[in-house]
């Protein structure tokens, strides 16, 4: 199902063109009102005429969190408080928040590029949509909210929080959607089993969306299974917009992006020049139409690949892969490069692995160690040590084989390690540097 | 089938290394008014295995399972010998003869009875049955422990 199918299904051609021209357009407009880019863009020699295909938006520089942190909190704005309709920002866990802000038009293009996405995963206006994300200065609450109201779908605004009234909302309501994180997702499912629930029977869910953090294909699996229900993944980061730069469609095989509002590139990291296609890298995003907050070249920092095949589902559009992790949560151990997706990943194809999991990195004298805490449960305990010892030695053998490093795996009790109602809290890094 | 009376319920429990886990286990029991009759304390670098017989081992294990343990009934089998001098290597010499395999064991004394019991998880315990049986060990029943 499609929200605007013309946007969403252009010809290449006519979408690289499209590109082309707001991206000139949109280097005129920040130049203009923005002094920062302005500043900037002379430094570099970069006018409109820079810009002849889309190749060339590579002579752009880029930019960065710490170019918000600079111009904190409005220096970044190309529009006068008078338009600004609307400010989120960012949750600001390591010094200042990122601000942004939309006008009236921006907020519009936000609730199509939502519904957008909505429509993809198959959301109709016959859903009720139950919102478990928090309604704040974060943009997900918001975000979605105003997105599926565009498609007139019914909304449960929830927030986050409180599980056990989630449920009790979501039974009594008859919710069929459920948005949330998908870690929060599978607490749900956790505590409404507790409640004595099953969701086959008492749940009308058929839908999730869910995004914020990265997540495994294992999880999907676990998520699907254990609420009975699709389970999308979709994409956003405040600086760019919010939710609805990306989203998967009922083909589930990468999330298709707006390329109409945003172009996306694919970099490494360290020198800064595009991947080969196909392989992984840092996802570098560009406003075209945004009018509070044009952003040139972005550096998200989420680790991801793009595919350009065709999507059977009709739309034309790249798919960006799940991010398998950030450039800064990637875990340097004995300087072997480990993302925490891996370590999920391997868990999770183990029959009767929880879900919970936490990995504690430390450094005994000169060397790092990992221990990986599983929670156990009635699949992963045996009255026989030899079958216990034989699971975990499974378990390391599996991961040292992925990771490329010695790991320990310990069994802690069930409900031992930290519930997260918002982005879980995989990683605990007790080194210091 | 005759054999079954010989399998004596166990109960075995996931403790973390963990200050006051073992407490937590048993004062779950005690609240269910179950007696602990033998009981072994299993620990590895991490975590330990706790293991019971009892006299109301459905009880036992409901009760725990309530209480969030993680916990799995299982099957060991007791035999009883004199509590004299010899008597374990005796005993232990036929199982050896008998080719059969141990897994783990514990012990309790029966201060009514004066038996020595020895609590076996063998690898196949209808074969450990049959065979000590026909040995003639002194294999003790599920009322032996659920009636005392």
């Amino acid at each position: 199902m499609f929200w605007e199918k013309d946007r969403e299904t252009m010809d290449r051609k006519s979408l690289e063109n499209l590109q082309v021209e707001l991206l000139r357009e949109n280097i005129e407009y920040a130049y203009k009102n923005v002094p920062f880019y302005k500043k900037k863009f002379d430094e570099y020699g970069i006018t409109k005429e820079s810009i002849k295909t889309i190749e060339d938006i590579r002579k752009l520089p880029f930019t960065t969190k710490i170019d918000f942190r600079d111009n904190y909190p409005f220096g970044l704005l190309a529009r006068p408080m008078k338009e600004i309709v609307r400010i989120h920002s960012s949750s600001g866990t390591t010094g200042k928040p990122t601000v942004v802000a939309y006008t009236k038009k921006d907020l519009k293009t936000w609730a199509d590029l939502v519904a957008r996405i909505a429509k993809a995963a198959g959301v109709t206006d016959e859903d009720i949509v139950q919102i478990a994300f928090g309604y704040g200065l974060f943009t997900g609450g918001f975000g979605l909210h105003y997105g599926l109201e565009n498609i007139g779908a019914a909304i449960i605004p929830a927030s986050s929080g409180n599980t056990k009234r989630q449920v009790m909302l979501m039974q009594d309501y008859g919710a069929t959607v459920l948005v949330c994180t998908p870690s929060y997702a599978l607490y749900i499912a956790e505590v409404a089993q507790n409640m004595g629930i099953d969701p086959k029977k008492d749940l009308k869910l058929r839908i999730g969306m869910f995004g914020a953090e990265p997540w495994s294909e294992q999880m999907r699996k676990k998520i699907e299974e254990s609420l009975n229900i699709k389970a999308y993944d979709n994409y956003g980061l405040s600086e760019i917009i919010g939710p609805g730069v990306a989203g998967e469609c009922e083909e589930q095989n990468g999330m298709h992006i707006a390329e109409d509002h945003f172009i996306a590139e694919v970099i490494d990291p360290e020198t800064e020049e595009p991947v080969k296609p196909g392989e992984y890298g840092e996802l570098v995003i560009t406003t075209l139409t945004k009018e509070a907050l044009p952003v040139f070249r972005y550096r998200t920092r989420d680790i991801t690949k793009l595919d350009y095949s065709t999507c059977k589902c009709g739309r034309t559009s790249v798919r960006m892969s799940k991010p398998i992790g950030r450039t800064d949560d990637m875990l340097i151990i004995r300087g072997v490069n480990v993302f925490p997706s891996q370590i999920e990943e391997v868990l999770f194809n183990i029959e009767g692995v929880s879900p919970h999991y936490q990995i504690i990195v430390d450094r005994k004298g000169a060397l790092d160690t990992v221990t990986i805490l599983v929670e156990a449960n009635a699949n992963l305990f045996f009255d026989e040590m030899k079958k216990q010892k034989q699971l975990l030695d499974r378990i390391n053998d599996e991961l040292k084989t992925t990771l490329g490093i010695d790991v320990d795996v310990k069994l802690v009790e069930p409900n031992s390690i930290e519930r997260s109602e918002g982005k879980a809290k995989r990683i605990i890094d007790k080194r210091k540097f | 089938m005759e054999h079954e009376k010989y399998k004596i319920p166990q109960i075995s429990v996931f403790i973390e290394n963990k200050k006051g886990r073992f407490y937590n286990t048993t004062r779950v029991l005690k609240e269910a008014g179950v007696n602990i009759r033998a009981m072994s304390l299993a620990d590895t670098m991490d975590f330990g295995i706790l293991r019971f017989v009892v006299d109301k081992p459905e009880k036992a294990y409901e009760s725990l399972l309530e209480n969030n343990f993680i916990v799995k009934l299982n099957d060991v089998m007791a035999v009883a010998i004199k509590d004299e001098c010899g008597g374990l290597s005796d005993l232990l010499k036929t199982i050896s003869d008998l080719d059969l395999n141990i897994e783990y064991m514990y012990t309790f004394v029966n201060n009514l009875d004066k038996k020595a019991v020895m609590l076996f998880k063998f690898e196949d315990i209808d074969l450990a049955i049959d065979k000590l049986l026909k040995a003639g060990a002194e294999l003790l029943d599920k009322d032996y422990f659920t009636k005392i």
